[in-house]
This record gives structure tokens, sequence and C-alpha cells, in this order.
């Protein structure tokens, strides 16, 4: 998996003034590492309220569009509340991740997750009913269980 | 207490768990995902009650549907937090990380324990005039800021900034955290 162009890059990346700046304070890291967890929270928790719903294991009897609409905007925040927060805690030990076959995981989970989840899952939950909607929610949830568990991960390798 | 984190620490099974490859960090992982379904339900339960999500289901209906999960995610975030101190339960017992969040976690304990008797005996009024008191509303948000809290301190456990074998550190950190020093070590030394 080494590519010495894409390693160039992330020791750019790792060399960064964001970079530099997370990785020379002591406790800036634990302190981003902090928001990226609650963010993991608030994103989960739109999930498993919209994937449950869809495997029927929560909210019987209750309109799927409304769930969707009423999750969704978690959904953005806390997506955005990861982003913004696993930014410089990547920039600040990118190189590490290089090798990290973990951060390399979650990455591609992450985008095979919100890809599903707005070009796949959100359109079907409109048009469709039924048995697929039930594999669409299993679906959406293991691939954010990888990202989520995986993540973790990271601080292992 | 320390004596019993000390004893804890030399048992076989302690021993095992922190020396293990895999099991430690995939009971770990197991915590955070379990984080992740006990604070992200427990958002939609504690704003509903505040009218910011699912306006059109009552509040007995969405902690109905909602509430198993969160204790579920309690549950498994209880049993890998209990085993997480128990792979290096002296270092945990002596951080002062883990013993603000432990008070943290009685005090959003004390907080849902009220929060929740008031809302079983009061839920169905609530839905009917759909007016929730003012003070379950604060409740609500209380419990979500306690346990963000939790979580932050939760995370800053696994970093070493105060610790009884990094010493010398301030008197009043080892006196919170009942570190055991030799201060004569460290005569002549600025604080000491």
């Amino acid at each position: 998996m080494v590519s010495k162009e894409l390693l160039d890059i992330f020791y750019i990346l790792e060399d960064t003034f964001i970079g530099e700046y997370v990785r020379s304070s002591i406790w800036l890291f634990p302190v981003i590492e902090s928001f990226h967890l609650i963010g993991l929270g608030i994103l989960g928790g739109s999930v498993v309220i919209m994937d449950f719903k869809l495997m029927n294991l929560i909210f019987r009897g209750t309109n799927k569009i409304y769930i969707l609409e009423q999750t969704k905007n978690f959904f953005i925040f806390g997506l955005s509340l990861l982003i913004f927060t696993g930014v410089p805690l990547f920039l600040s030990e990118a190189v590490k991740c290089y090798y990290s076959q973990a951060f390399w995981i979650k990455m591609i989970g992450l985008v095979i997750g919100v890809l599903f989840v707005y070009f796949v899952r959100n359109p079907l939950i409109v048009k469709k009913e039924g048995t697929i909607l039930i594999l669409i929610g299993f679906v959406s949830f293991s691939i954010w269980t990888v990202v989520a568990a995986s993540g973790r991960w990271i601080g292992f390798s | 207490m320390l004596d019993f984190a000390v004893w804890l620490s030399e048992t076989e099974w302690s021993i095992a768990l922190h020396e293990s490859l895999y099991l430690y960090p995939w009971i770990e992982s197991t915590h955070v995902l379990s984080i992740c379904l006990f604070f992200g339900t427990l958002l939609f339960v504690d704003l509903r009650l505040t009218d910011k999500v699912f306006n059109n289901l009552s509040i007995s209906e969405m902690n109905r549907k909602v509430l198993p999960l969160t204790v579920f995610g309690f549950l498994v975030m209880s049993v890998t937090g209990l085993l997480l101190f128990y792979a290096i339960p002296v270092r945990n017992y002596q951080n002062i990380f883990f013993r603000i969040k432990m008070i943290l976690i009685v005090v959003a304990g004390i907080n849902a324990f009220f929060f929740h008797r008031r809302m079983s005996k009061e839920a169905k009024v609530w839905d009917k005039d759909s007016s929730i008191p003012r003070s379950m509303k604060n409740s609500a948000i209380t419990s979500l800021v306690l346990w963000s809290l939790v979580i932050i301190s939760g995370r800053m456990i696994a970093y070493n900034w105060f610790d009884c074998d990094r010493q010398p550190q301030p008197r009043w950190i080892n006196e919170l955290t009942s570190c055991e020093v030799d201060y004569s070590l460290f005569e002549g030394i600025d604080g000491f």
C-alpha cells in the first residue's frame, strides 16, 4: 500500500501549521479528540434511530419519512463535527495514519457510508417499501459500526 | 480502596486483560460504540423534552421506543467500563480524570433518577396538554451537558499529565489522587 508520492503528501500535511500546532500542544489533541467522540455520538444516534427504524426494530407504526426528517440534521451536524475535529487530529499525525490500516478502513468506510446514506438509503426511504429497506438499514448500520470501531483502532496502531 | 485496587491488579485475569494484544482494544472499541449508542439515543430523548425534535410523537411514546436502546447502551458501556478499570485498576483509581468522571456519572445518575421518576408520573399529562415544565427542560439539558463532560473526562483518562509515577507534581494533585509520595526526595525543589 506504500506509495512514495502519497507518503510525501502525508509528510507535507503533517508539516502544515495546524498539524504542528496540534502536535506542539499537550492538551489540544485530547480536547479535540473528546469533541470528535461527541460528534460520533451525535452521528451515531441519528444512524441508529433511522437504521433501526428501517430494520423494524423501533418506531413500528411511525412514518419512516418523518423519522428521516427528524434525524437528518443531526446526521449532518454530527458528520460536520467529526470532519471539523477529525482534520486537525489527522494533520497532527498524518504519517502515522498513512501506515495505519485502521485509518484507511475508517476513511474508506466514511466515504462509502456518506455516499450510501445520500445516494442509496435516503432516496430509497422515500421511494421504496418493504424488505429492501430492512437490508438498507442493516447495510448502513454495519458500515457506520465499522467506521466508528476502526476509528478507535487508529489509536492502537 | 487503594489496597483493593492493588489486589485487583494482581489477579490473574487483570494481568491477562492488561497484557492482551487484542482483547483490551476490542473492549475499548465496544466501550466507544456503546457510548455512541447511549449518548446518541439519549440526545433524542432529552431533546424531545425541549420540543426540538419528534414533536409529532408523545413523550411517553418517544421514551417507550428509544429509551430501551439508551438503557442497553448504558449497560454495555458499564460492563466494558468495568472491564477497562479491571485491566488497569491502580492507575485508573489514582487518575484525576477517572475520579472526575465517576463524580460526573454519579451527578448525572442522580439527575436521571429524579428526571425519570417525575417523567414516569407526569408524562401522560404532558402528552395531553403538551406543556412540559421548564424544570424538566432544564433537567434534559443538564443531562446532555453532564454526559458530554463524562465523555470528555473519560477520554482524558488515557493521558498522563498527572500520574503518581510522574513526580514531582503538585501536592494537591497527589492528595486528590491518593498518590503515596515520599516528599523528602524532592526537598529543595520549589513548591515541595
